[in-house]
């Protein structure tokens, strides 16, 4: 099922970079280190979404979430000053989050593998889809009155609507 | 198909062979610099007083604002550029749909701009 | 075969399938080779781009500049790198290590990455990626988190402090550069890069969207960091900002890189708004279609650096009002009126057909159309501008007026009799 190529090695390097990323992001006690971590499991993200032929969706990931709201974390750890300094392990419910974590993966192993290898499975043969839709399809799908528009406004008004919360609560401290 | 693999082969080459480049200096300095390092030396850069405290200081709500509009903006360009691609095969209608999503965006600008969001201090 | 083995370059992989290797193995070379020589290209052109910066400041200045090393001091920078190398480097105590010396070589990295989709000649691209635009885009970020790394380990108060407001200077400054990008995008109805310059075979898109091209380039200074935005080091008030720490060649790195940032930005410029490597002959001539593509870029970096020479620096709050309250207002409105004229072109059936796009003459009704519509733009933005400054201008003599009178009654009182 799976043979040795490249396409198969270059998904293993940015697999282990984004769960590698993710792990040092739950395990690093320094919350920079954790930042940055982040970012590293989101650029391995990024690369499998070129392996997956949607390169739109890589910049996408690098230029939202590495350019964009890694640094809105950062910010956002130096703006509250007590917790750059935090080393030691201070919350008593991690086992809660362990669990719920055990949980939600178990789940999503079920998820991944039933319609693949499960009795009604593909088998992971299965063509997606003939064509690969491209840039400007999504251009059209987005603004299309039968498709996507009304979803297209409303991320817009829902951005709006983020900011101006964000605006009244940082505004009210002062 | 195999023209874009090509494409984003030469970037993944690119990526793992240009990191080299910047690292050959430093590695050349490593071995010829002079090591003769003490305990002033090695002090943090102040004009010479004596640092006072911690350095990761708590920072002004300021920076935040301003990253959290760009991150807001920055969404928002992104989902304008393959409107702005497909853009000579769009009806008159799905052209007004790109532009009300310009507006909403305008809309927030004016917003922070009134809240006076986006002034410095 | 002679004839297909002549050009080294673009067919290096056909050529070696032919003397026997395996496919792949000869397109791996061909790839690594041609990474090999867009990497190094700007780290070797570095050297010649300091060299002619610290000439043209010494012009300004009504100096010599650097003339003792070789000729016209060619070989000053040689010696200066020479130097820096053999330096003691040192990593103050309570830095981050990891971090602090990666942050230099992400730097440079996320300026050489730009380079792979640079088109320099109609045949020679590194990666002719579909969406070119947005990836230098997201290089370029990857930029602004080197910087927060080099001044959060450092472990001083300056460098994180002047890394702070580099990145918020950052941020804010891609918002305009990405809404100019809009228009361009437009126009090409493509994000490669090479299509880009093929589509500015009839016209360039900066005389289609002037307003465009000088958002694009005013937020260029101001990402790389060029004065009046240089406030990545301010000497007076941050010593020297996020690099205050890095000495020897992590320094030197920084250094050049800011350099090289700035070269790279005109060049994305004058592949967008100055049509790449058009120009006679390019098409049967490569190699002419790179010396045009230098020579246009050379002719936006030079009148940056004169300005560098020139201008003082803008104070933080100044900048940060000027991005958020003319360039990306006059960037969206800009959007707006050429995404209208632009379908109003198409409606009226006058924009050039994709037969002859690359006409001049056919792109005629079409620039007349825009151009109109950037007239429009500019006659607002100035129009704003003036109302601004008149404002601001009656408050300020209306405050001076009532302390020239609360001076006169000072005065009126015998004791104090002011002489200045």
């Amino acid at each position: 099922m799976l043979e040795l190529n490249a396409s198969t090695l270059v998904f293993f390097i940015f697999a282990v970079l984004s769960i590698g990323g993710a792990l040092g992001v739950v395990m690093s006690r320094n919350l920079i280190h954790g930042a940055l971590f982040l970012i590293v499991s989101l650029f391995g993200g990024a690369g499998l979404f070129v392996l997956l032929a949607a390169p739109f969706m890589a910049a996408v990931q690098v230029l939202v979430y590495i350019g964009a709201i890694a640094i809105l974390i950062i910010f956002a750890v130096m703006l509250t000053r007590s917790m750059t300094n935090m080393r030691e392990v201070f919350n008593r419910q991690w086992w809660v989050s362990a669990i719920a974590a055990v949980i939600l993966l178990a789940v999503l192993i079920v998820g991944v593998a039933l319609p693949v290898w499960g009795p009604n499975g593909t088998q992971g043969d299965m063509v997606l889809s003939e064509t690969t839709a491209t840039i400007q399809d999504l251009g059209v799908a987005l603004v299309d009155g039968n498709q996507f528009v009304l979803p297209f406004e409303l991320a817009s008004l829902l951005l709006t609507a983020a900011m101006v919360g964000a605006i009244v609560i940082a505004r009210d401290n002062e | 198909m195999t023209a874009a693999v090509n494409e984003w082969a030469f970037i993944g080459v690119f990526m793992s062979v240009a990191w080299i480049l910047p690292t050959l200096p430093l590695v050349v300095s490593w071995l010829f610099r002079p090591r003769r390092a003490n305990a002033i030396k090695l002090q943090t850069y102040e004009c010479g007083v004596e640092t006072v405290g911690d350095t990761w200081v708590q920072f002004k709500v300021q920076y935040y604002i301003y990253g959290l509009v760009f991150l807001v903006f920055d969404v928002e360009l992104v989902f304008l550029f393959p409107w702005a691609l497909a853009y000579n095969q769009l009806s008159f209608f799905a052209f007004g749909a790109g532009l009300l999503f310009i507006f909403l965006l305008a809309d927030a600008l004016i917003y922070a701009w009134r809240k006076n969001a986006l002034e410095w201090a | 075969m002679p004839e297909v083995c002549d050009n080294i370059i673009s067919t290096l992989a056909p050529c070696l399938v032919q003397s026997g290797t395996n496919p792949d193995v000869a397109q791996f070379i061909s790839i690594l080779l041609g990474v090999a020589l867009i990497a190094s290209f700007p780290l070797l052109l570095v050297i010649f781009l300091i060299w002619v910066e610290r000439k043209i400041a010494a012009r300004v200045q009504d100096r010599l500049g650097p003339n003792r090393v070789g000729p016209f001091g060619l070989f000053q920078n040689i010696a200066d790198a020479l130097k820096l190398i053999i330096k003691e480097d040192i990593t103050p105590a309570g830095a981050d290590r990891l971090i602090f010396n990666v942050a230099p070589v992400i730097a440079m990295l996320s300026v050489i990455l730009i380079w792979a989709v640079v088109p320099f000649t109609p045949y020679n691209i590194g990666a002719d990626l579909d969406i070119g635009v947005l990836y230098f885009v997201a290089i370029s970020s990857i930029g602004t988190l080197a910087i927060m790394m080099a001044g959060w380990s450092s472990n001083n108060k300056y460098a994180l402090l002047g890394a702070f407001r580099v990145v918020a200077q950052l941020v804010s400054y891609e918002v305009p550069m990405v809404l100019a990008l809009l228009v361009p995008v437009m126009l090409a109805s493509s994000m490669s890069m090479q299509d880009m310059a093929f589509a500015q075979l009839g016209m360039w898109f900066i005389v289609l969207t002037p307003v465009s091209a000088f958002i694009f380039y005013v937020s260029n200074l101001a990402e790389t960091g060029r004065a009046p935005f240089d406030l990545i080091e301010a000497e007076s008030e941050l010593v020297a900002g996020y690099n205050i720490e890095y000495s020897g060649m992590k320094f030197g790195l920084f250094m050049a890189n800011e350099f090289m940032h700035a070269f790279t930005a005109n060049l994305l410029f004058a592949v967008i708004f100055l049509g790449a490597w058009a120009g006679p002959g390019a098409t049967s001539v490569p190699i002419l279609g790179f010396a045009y593509l230098m020579i246009k870029t050379a002719i936006v970096y030079v009148p940056s650096l004169i300005l560098r020479a020139t201008v003082p620096r803008v104070r933080i709050d100044q900048m940060m009002a000027f991005n958020w309250k003319f360039l990306v207002p006059l960037a969206i409105v800009n959007v707006i009126v050429i995404a209208f004229v632009l379908k109003l072109v198409q409606v009226l059936g006058i924009a050039p057909s994709p037969e002859n796009a690359s006409d001049f003459v056919a792109n005629i009704p079409q620039m007349v159309a825009l151009l109109l519509g950037n007239a429009v733009i500019l006659a607002a933005a100035f129009g704003l501008i003036r109302g601004t400054v008149r404002k601001e201008r009656l408050t300020e003599a209306a405050r001076l007026a009532k302390r020239v009178q609360i001076e006169g009654e000072k005065e009126a009182l015998p004791a104090t009799v002011a002489t200045h």
